[in-house]
């Protein structure tokens, strides 16, 4: 079908082409379309040599221009760490409580300490650090090895009865089930909760400060202020680690629960350590 | 059954049917506007030189705010979230101002529309602006409408390459200008105008440059009157602006028809003839090429360059002024009765003629009541409303602002003696660009105290917070109540700070949670 054939209707020539007496016009593409196409076409060519594109046997063909979006992620991240650079240097070169007392570099550890909080100190202590039955409240103003900014850093770093560090803080109460007979438990617990509030039986109260004199005193303190050295609680305030009432007092006094932190400083570094011993300081109870 | 000659025939014919059927496409028609000059001519020149001088030396214009603000007098500072304008600073959340600035704009435009029809097309718009711009380039190098047309139609030659050339690289110049000076309402222009010389201004500078230059030049250089007719929305919503009290450009047929060449062989001949002697003169200077006499149309800018070729022709032959004219409908349709006897026969222009051929005193002609009518008043009442409305929250806002947000997690701690504490993060905004201290002191909440995360002063019921010019300072605020003073699981109180320079205050009431007592 090579012969000239020209529509009788719109004057153009048609493709040659017929499926059942209808023909197809040969109008040509306006002529900016038609460039627009070469430059697409030229476009994708130089597309699949400048970046990488063509499937080889084991990988693809680089690139003339080098790039690579796991290059680009590692810059990105580069470039983060620099930004950031200036401020770790200084929280690496100063003390938590100089950290503390500097407020651009307090504002940008607790930033970053929140974060490490988040990540790994949530499961135990709460989203808002607040704690629950067994795993210290780290908003408060108690503070049982401790609440200034460095002690805090401390038991980051080395955890608390945690068996791996050697520096680790170490106590453990003692069971008192087979050294007391029941009715001294039921008498030292109700002397315990009554230094800070009611107690419903109050004559157990006198023998009870006998028996803590006799058996309590030594770690907690004649005042039963507690006594940090040894991590052992203050039993006179409104803060209970284990519960209040003389039932959860006697339970600990029998068959003491020990909570163990571990050691931070291996699996997060110095600089993450300071930035959370910051952050948990910053939280409202830091001495 | 019936007979096929009895099938009644319908009489219908498709929409698109083959016989009248249009393309789509209308390949554009170059228009080439000739010179005009006149009292309009003149007036878009003003107009002209004031909206590129606004345009271009506003960011160039001081303004002193003391040493905490930048001293340019328009300023948008994306960067910082201010927008400066001489005496008026503008924090984000304070944009309902430019709202109602648009709204305002918005109401003007009806105003100006339903009043002088589209004012706001044919002088000001920038398209508008640019385009006569634009022109005044190309009649500088090509000539005037028959030069322009001559070069266009002759082959290409090295002088015709040469005034090309010349053209389009003056209008990217003029393009560039445009884009540029954009980019200085954004930055301190001064300095901006350093960097982007020496090539170190922001990438997004020369982006916002390249961009401008490229629709400045497309849209006033190529496009043209296309942007108008195709583009803008304004030409259709403009229909629903006018009335028949609103000025636009009008042929007055009842004194130009019938147009004649040879008006005096056709009036010796005994045929009436009116004034219009169809020269064309109103064609040649449209620079949207359109013809006037056709009606209104939505091409029409209203630019009235018309109005000042016909005059000229006018005053050349001795005849009245104002054969193409600003009229109204209404004053137009009563001057058609007049001269079509009612409607009942074609133009006759000795009707509106007395014997000596001046005009008959009937004629409508239009006066400045008619710009008041219940419509104006109407946008000019809403339009002063919402002026009013923000000169006066202009004028009381508050340059001291406080924002609480009380901790939800934990809501409160118990601390070791018992007493409740809850955390609040305080936000306090110095709006002015002056250094303030700021008082916050707690109201309410009995044996309440607050301490100040990283201020190191024991716990109290007021501190004095050294705020920074123009900023925002946020305080983490820990309240604590002594358990005896807990009356209820949840508490309001207020925080109020003061600035003793100025007596200025703000307050927030807050709310202080507690557990809910077991007993």
């Amino acid at each position: 079908m090579s012969s000239e054939h020209v529509d009788e209707i719109s004057g153009v020539t048609t493709t040659g082409h017929e499926w059942d007496g209808i023909k197809e016009l040969n109008n040509p593409l306006p002529r900016w379309w038609v460039i627009t196409f070469y430059i697409t076409i030229a476009w994708a060519l130089a597309y699949t040599i400048a970046y990488p594109a063509w499937p080889m046997l084991s990988s693809a063909t680089r690139g003339v221009l080098g790039f690579s979006s796991r290059n680009d992620v590692k810059n990105e991240m580069a470039a983060a760490e620099a930004a950031k650079a200036k401020y770790v240097a200084a929280i690496q070169s100063k003390t938590v409580s100089e950290i503390a007392a500097d407020d651009t570099l307090r504002e940008f550890a607790v930033a970053a300490g929140g974060a490490a909080f988040k990540v790994n100190c949530v499961q135990c202590h709460g989203s808002g650090a607040q704690g629950s039955i067994g795993f210290p409240n780290l908003n408060d103003d108690d503070w049982l090895w401790g609440g200034k900014a460095e002690q805090v850093q401390q038991t980051i770093t080395h955890g608390i009865r945690f068996a791996a560090d050697p520096d680790t803080r170490q106590s453990e109460m003692p069971a008192f089930a087979d050294v007391l007979k029941p009715e001294q438990i039921a008498q030292v617990s109700a002397f315990v909760a009554s230094l800070s509030g009611p107690v419903q039986d109050q004559s157990l109260i006198e023998p009870g400060a006998k028996v803590f004199a006799d058996n309590c005193a030594a770690c907690h303190g004649e005042n039963a202020k507690g006594n940090r050295d040894l991590g052992a609680p203050n039993l006179t305030d409104a803060i209970w680690l284990h519960g209040s009432g003389e039932a959860a007092i006697a339970s600990q006094v029998r068959a003491p629960k020990n909570g163990v932190m571990p050691a931070w400083i291996g699996r997060l570094g110095e600089t993450t350590v300071k930035e959370l011993a910051v952050y948990v300081h910053s939280l409202g109870g830091g001495e | 059954m019936l007979d096929q000659s009895q099938v009644e025939r319908l009489e219908a014919e498709a929409v698109n049917s083959a016989k009248t059927r249009q393309p789509l496409y209308a390949a554009r028609k170059k228009v080439f506007p000739k010179r005009a000059s006149g009292r309009f001519r003149q007036f878009k020149w003003l107009v002209m030189a004031i909206t590129l001088g606004i345009y271009y030396l506003t960011p160039w214009l001081r303004w002193d705010r003391g040493s905490f603000a930048p001293d340019q007098a328009v300023l948008i500072d994306l960067a910082n979230r201010r927008f400066y304008f001489f005496f008026i600073e503008i924090w984000p959340q304070e944009f309902y101002y430019v709202a109602g600035l648009l709204m305002m704009a918005g109401v003007g435009l009806f105003l100006i529309t339903s009043t002088v029809g589209r004012a706001w097309c044919g002088y000001t718009c920038p398209q508008t602006v640019w385009v006569d711009l634009f022109l005044v380039v190309e009649r500088a190098i090509e000539g005037d409408r028959n030069a322009r047309m001559k070069l266009d139609a002759a082959p290409w030659s090295a002088r015709k390459l040469f005034l090309r050339v010349s053209k389009h690289a003056i209008w990217l110049i003029i393009a560039m200008a445009t884009g540029g000076a954009w980019i200085f309402y954004f930055a301190d222009a001064p300095k901006l105008l350093g960097q982007v010389v020496t090539g170190t201004a922001a990438p997004i500078a020369y982006l916002t440059i390249a961009v401008l230059t490229g629709t400045t030049y497309v849209f006033g250089g190529l496009m043209r009157e296309q942007v108008c007719t195709y583009m803008c929305p304004w030409p259709r919503i403009q229909a629903a602006m006018l009335d028949e009290n609103s000025l636009t450009v009008t042929y007055n047929d009842w004194r130009g028809e019938p147009r004649s060449r040879h008006a005096k062989k056709a009036s010796a001949a005994g045929q009436s003839v009116g004034d219009c002697v169809d020269c064309n003169a109103c064609v040649a200077v449209c620079p949207m090429g359109i013809d006037i006499r056709d009606g209104q149309q939505l091409e029409c800018i209203t630019c009235a360059l018309c109005i000042d070729a016909c005059d000229s022709v006018m005053d050349k032959l001795g005849r009245e002024r104002g054969l193409i004219s600003y009229a109204t409908l209404a004053d137009y349709n009563a001057n058609m009765a007049m001269a079509t006897a009612g409607g009942t026969g074609p133009i006759n222009p000795a009707l509106v003629r007395t014997q000596s051929g001046s005009f008959v005193d009937g004629l409508a002609h239009f006066h400045l009541g008619k710009i008041f009518r219940l419509r104006t008043y109407i946008y000019l009442g809403v339009w002063s409303a919402i002026g009013l409305v923000l000169v006066y929250s202009l004028l009381t806002r508050e340059r001291l602002e406080l924002n609480v947000l009380h901790d939800r997690n934990p809501q409160f701690v118990t601390l070791s003696d018992g007493s409740i504490r809850n955390g609040y993060t305080v936000k306090l905004l110095n709006m002015i660009p002056e250094p303030r201290t700021i008082e916050v002191t707690l109201q309410g909440l009995d044996g309440g105290e607050m301490s100040v995360v990283g201020l190191d002063q024991p716990a109290s019921r007021s501190f004095s917070i050294p705020v920074e010019p123009d900023r925002l300072k946020m305080l983490k605020i820990f309240v604590r109540q002594p358990a005896d003073q807990i009356k209820e699981p949840v508490q309001s109180f207020e925080f109020r700070i003061v600035d003793k320079a100025s007596s200025e205050s703000a307050e927030y009431t807050a709310s202080f949670n507690a557990p809910e007592k077991e007993r």
